[in-house]
């Protein structure tokens, strides 16, 4: 009954996990979740300038999920509305994305894949290029926590205390950038802000320190891959929407403890 | 010199916020920059911290100067779980000797353990002055420090200032709007409306035209109508300062950081130049 297909599938979305869970977290602290709806949509563009130009899938993916996560960094920091602004992005990105794929004459691509994550047809390949990019993303968050951190309390403190708010901000935006292209075979490009948000959002009742949220939201975003893809195994449910559907289900749980304190 | 501005000016958009503002703080000197809100308060602090960038002019600061920086306020959001004691090793670790004696310095000894979210105003501002102690700073910037205080917290949190000052040496540039208590425990008081009004020993300033302008002191020195005293410019106080300062209240709850009045900062700054 275990079959490789169903490993592989488990190693790249607990691997995902690792770097969604911290990153995750700054997303909800500093508000940033329709910033991550902006750069994910944005990935289905990615998708199809890679079939039209050739490139390889992720490569696309990424230099176009990176480049709208700059813009709209830059631009929501020049008075722009910065709601409006990223709701503009988050949907015209997706949008032109969903056109552009369709003038891609002789590739028929499966556009519900990347929409939706197909992570029960992953490779090998797949799976090292999830934990190699979720340990860079790691890395990047763990080496510069404390200042990620100041700077997320407060931008005027964190300037008075040496450290430079922009340089964090970019930081978080490269992670965000790579953790969208990592996430598109799992969670699918509709689904990725979910794994963000979802699983730090359920940790905060449990949590009396920023490491233990991120921790608690690493090891909640796991648990709900592992649920996620059993329950798809079993009723036969689409995997990437299940496994968020699970991470659901554990932010319920962690509401009902926050009610009754 | 710690840090000091030479002819700064700062604009938010087109709009002139600071224009030419010299000032310098010197070592173990306690200097409160008083003024109006929309005077340009914060974007001063800002810009001297290094968060507004200069339009014009330039901000010095000594050499690898220590900065402890107490914000005017901090909202913390809900989203972030965060302890005392943890906030007070961002972004650099401190001991737990070292962050319980900041913490008992000022009066906040036994919150490590509390969530920031969980605390008073009061609780707040003092757990803020504690993690500003443990860089241990060559100068303290704070900006508004009492507001939420009442009367006796005030003096004694300026009490706490002036023994600080004494033990360690650290200069303090502050914020405020109240008159009173700062006038006498400050070494200098810069009063400042867009632009350094004047400045000098706090009984200097306060016989200061400009400054009894500016707060509204009527001619026999009685503050003409305290509560008010945001909300003047100079405009209508020389023109018809009869006729009662009533018709300024839609503005007399608008203590925000500078953003919500600024015509009237320009209109007093053309009455005063």
């Amino acid at each position: 009954m275990f079959d490789e297909f169903l490993l592989r599938a488990l190693l790249a979305g607990v691997g995902l996990t690792v770097a969604a869970g911290p990153l995750g977290s700054f997303v909800v602290w500093r508000r940033m979740a329709y910033f991550g709806d902006a750069t994910s949509h944005a990935a289905i563009l990615g998708v199809a300038l890679a079939f039209a130009f050739h490139l390889p899938l992720y490569l696309g993916i990424l230099a176009v999920a990176l480049s709208v996560a700059l813009t709209v960094a830059s631009l929501s920091g020049r008075g722009h509305q910065a709601d409006t602004l990223l709701g503009v992005m988050a949907h015209s990105a997706l949008a032109l994305g969903l056109v552009a794929v369709s003038f891609l004459p002789s590739v028929r691509v499966d556009l519900s894949a990347y929409l939706f994550g197909d992570i029960l047809t992953v490779g090998w390949g797949d799976v090292i290029w999830v934990w190699v990019g979720s340990a860079l993303v790691l890395g990047l968050l763990l080496w510069r926590w404390d200042g990620l951190v100041t700077a997320t309390v407060n931008e005027e403190l964190a300037q008075a205390s040496g450290v430079d708010p922009g340089r964090e901000r970019l930081a978080l935006t490269l992670a965000l950038g790579l953790t969208v292209a990592l996430s598109i075979k799992i969670v699918g490009a509709l689904l990725i802000a979910a794994m963000l948000i979802i699983p730090p959002a359920a940790a905060r009742a449990f949590a009396a320190t920023p490491e233990r949220m991120a921790l608690l939201a690493t090891l909640g975003g796991a648990v709900a891959v592992v649920a996620g893809l059993g329950a798809s195994l079993r009723f036969d449910t689409p995997a990437g929407p299940s496994v968020v559907v699970a991470a659901f289900g554990l932010f319920l749980l962690s509401a009902l403890r926050r009610s009754r304190p | 010199m710690l840090i000091a501005a030479q002819n700064l000016s700062v604009r938010h958009g087109e709009l002139p916020v600071l224009s030419d503002v010299t000032l310098a703080v010197s070592k173990g000197e306690i200097v409160t920059i008083v003024g109006p809100n929309g005077s340009g308060k914060s974007t001063l602090i800002r810009a001297l911290i290094g968060l507004a960038p200069a339009s014009a002019g330039s901000i010095e600061r000594k050499a690898g100067l220590r900065i402890g920086y107490v914000p005017q306020r901090l909202r913390v959001e809900a989203g972030l779980p965060l302890t005392v004691r943890r906030f007070l090793s961002l972004p650099r670790r401190v001991s737990d000797i070292d962050a319980e004696q900041a913490l008992a310095r000022t009066g906040a000894a036994g919150l490590g353990p509390r969530q920031l979210l969980a605390l008073s105003g009061g609780q707040f501002q003092r757990v803020l002055l504690a993690r500003a102690l443990l860089s241990r700073p060559d100068i303290l910037i704070l900006d508004e420090p009492t507001q939420g205080l009442d009367q006796p917290g005030i003096a004694a949190f300026y009490r706490l200032l002036e023994d600080l000052r004494r033990e360690t040496g650290v200069a303090v540039l502050l914020v405020s709007h109240d008159l009173n208590v700062v006038m006498r425990a400050s070494d200098r008081v810069i009063c400042l409306n867009g632009h350094v009004c004047c400045e000098g020993a706090p009984e200097a300033v306060s016989a200061a035209p400009a400054y009894r302008a500016l707060f509204g002191f009527d001619q026999d020195g009685v503050l003409a109508l305290y509560r008010h005293h945001h909300d003047h410019d100079h405009d209508h106080d020389h023109d018809h300062g009869e006729d009662g300062h009533g018709h300024h209240h839609h503005h007399a709850h608008d203590h925000d950081n500078g953003r919500g009045d600024r015509t009237e900062t320009r209109g007093a700054e053309q009455a005063d130049v």
